[in-house]
């Protein structure tokens, strides 16, 4: 890693950058909830993304697919624009990132195994038991080895996130992207979904990218943490560089979530 | 000696704001684009399902097919719906059946009641009820089902998987409705004909012979495709309203509710008013000799 990768060109494959948003802004209605947004998301490692309830990380993930497209900016991933593809190669683009939705987004009329076994159906030419083999063992690896034939509704919050998780890898994906993955969790499952984001981290060795505002989950998985406030990026840095940051926002937001900043107080006259 | 004291200069009276200049043509054309809002409306509302439907038909000669799907989907349509359809046109045929003796009757010409009968389940009846029917069960049905999906995210997720979710879901169920409205409508028009042969005959005691015989004069093949025809077109109606609503479904279960309502009223007007077009297009186009201008 350097600050020469830094100036590379964003049409060019970047060692360090997986993913480059640059101007990202997003209107819906009268309503602007991006606004000449710039991140960078690093190769391999747990990047989270925090800001409060409706600061718009949900939709900055989403246009990370090209699920919405912007007004305005690019996003680059692996030196591609996503948004000059067209839908045949978009659609195959996709195929890089694994997408855990913050309540699962399971197909109700699924089971378990079938919801793990649709992404191979739909995109592998894997016979049946490679496609079981492979699905059991994801749901092995996440812990739910016997889950296969439940439906969603009979699965608890943090089950129904596995199983999340479980679907979201069997396409080997390389950018994996947790929205909010602990939110409506009780603190031990919580901790069970951070181990779960960190061993598929360490088992799969892929890019992540979590949105999140618990801050004990957070400080717990991240490599990087970016904060989004008032539709941009107002800072962004590993865990010690953001618990040391002095931007007033960021110091409250850390602070009041009972988490302590190791930074000292804001100084006078900055503002976020 | 000091100077006489100028007299202060009168303070100027402060300026009394100006009534805002209204513009009569400004307001009239607000008036105007106020009144012709809903038209507006209407005619985007009719835009997206246009283009729901385009988008969907791009999709049909595109792989992946997934047969599985347009089977369940005929299935759900189809089959489901039978039941209902089944009942509605039993029931159908035997009042028609006897208001027709009953109104024939004054005339001596009872034995008619199965001809006309017959014209108008194949040409309205059939068509029109069974669509309605369709209307209140798939077209409800597939609004909330897909509404479900949408408030849930697992739409989001279909596409973030590389799957369209308008190939994935909204093609098959259109195709199906497609399929299964004319053989709903051609079902309700038989079991609308056995109810009415037997209260005309069995109840009401009309002969046989004379019931078959007019029936056989006055319905024709072509009555019957003309129905099957409409009902194609229904069929599209009320499946592409039932996905566009739920394809749409926003603000929670009450969205869902609402756009559950919407699929079912807009399509059994649209069904009703489409049925008025069609209706004079074929007239015009399949029968010979109808005196129509």
């Amino acid at each position: 890693m350097s600050d020469a990768d830094d100036q590379l060109p964003l049409d060019q494959h970047n060692p360090r950058w997986h993913v480059r948003v640059r101007d990202l802004k997003k209107q819906f209605g009268t309503n602007l909830v991006l606004d000449g947004l710039n991140l960078d998301i690093e190769r391999g490692k747990v990047n989270v993304i925090i800001g409060a309830s409706g600061a718009g990380k949900s939709v900055l993930i989403k246009h990370f697919m090209s699920l919405l497209r912007p007004d305005a900016g690019a996003i680059w991933v692996d030196g591609t624009n996503i948004f000059a593809l067209s839908s045949r190669d978009l659609s195959k683009f996709r195929r890089k990132f694994g997408l855990v939705f913050q309540f699962a987004a399971l197909f109700d009329s699924l089971t378990v195994e079938e919801n793990c076994a649709f992404p191979l159906k739909e995109h592998t030419k894997k016979s049946a038991a490679e496609i079981r083999d492979v699905v059991n063992d994801r749901l092995s690896a996440l812990g739910l080895d016997g889950q296969q034939a439940q439906y969603p509704g009979a699965l608890s919050g943090g089950m129904r996130k596995r199983v999340g998780l479980a679907r979201a890898l069997v396409l080997d994906p390389e950018i994996l992207m947790f929205d909010e993955p602990t939110t409506g969790l009780d603190p031990l499952a919580t901790r069970n979904v951070d181990e779960m984001i960190l061993a598929a981290m360490d088992r799969y060795k892929v890019t992540s990218v979590v949105i999140s505002h618990d801050m004990a989950s957070v400080f717990r998985v991240a490599d990087r943490i970016a904060m989004l406030h008032e539709k941009k990026i107002v800072a962004a840095g590993t865990v010690d560089e953001i618990r040391a940051s002095r931007l007033p926002y960021l110091y409250e937001f850390i602070r009041t979530s009972g988490v302590a900043a190791a930074g000292v107080a804001p100084a006078p006259g900055i503002d976020a | 000696m000091t100077e006489p004291a100028k007299p202060e200069p009168a303070k100027p009276e402060p300026a009394k704001p100006e009534p805002a200049k209204t513009s009569v043509g400004k307001e009239i054309a607000t008036g105007v684009k106020d009144a012709f809002a809903p038209v507006v409306r209407l005619i985007d509302l009719i835009g997206d399902h246009v283009i729901l439907m385009v988008r969907a038909f791009a999709w049909l000669p595109r792989r992946p097919f997934r047969p599985g799907n347009y089977l369940e989907a005929c299935e759900y349509v189809g089959v489901g719906s039978l039941p209902i359809v089944l009942l509605v046109g039993l029931f159908t045929g035997l009042v028609m059946g006897l208001q027709a003796v009953y109104a024939f009757r004054q005339f001596q010409l009872e034995s008619f009641a199965g001809g006309t009968t017959g014209k108008a389940l194949a040409l309205e009846l059939a068509p029109v009820l069974s669509a309605l029917m369709l209307a209140g069960r798939s077209g409800a049905g597939i609004a909330t089902e897909l509404g479900t999906m949408r408030i849930s995210e697992q739409i989001d997720a279909l596409e973030s998987m590389a799957v369209s979710p308008i190939q994935f879901l909204v093609l098959p169920r259109l195709v199906a409705g497609m399929l299964m409205a004319p053989i709903l409508s051609l079902l309700f028009f038989i079991v609308g004909m056995v109810g009415c042969y037997f209260i005309a005959v069995v109840v009401q005691g009309v002969d046989h012979g004379q019931f078959v015989l007019h029936a056989r004069e006055l319905l024709t093949i072509t009555d019957v495709v003309q129905g099957m025809l409409k009902s194609i077109v229904f069929g599209l109606i009320v499946i592409l309203i039932g996905c566009y609503q739920g394809f749409n479904a926003a603000g929670g279960g009450r969205g869902v509710g609402l756009g559950t309502t919407r699929a079912v009223v807009f399509a059994s007007v649209m069904v009703l008013v489409s049925d008025y077009f069609l209706t004079d297009i074929l007239l015009r186009v399949m029968s010979s000799d109808t005196g129509i201008k």
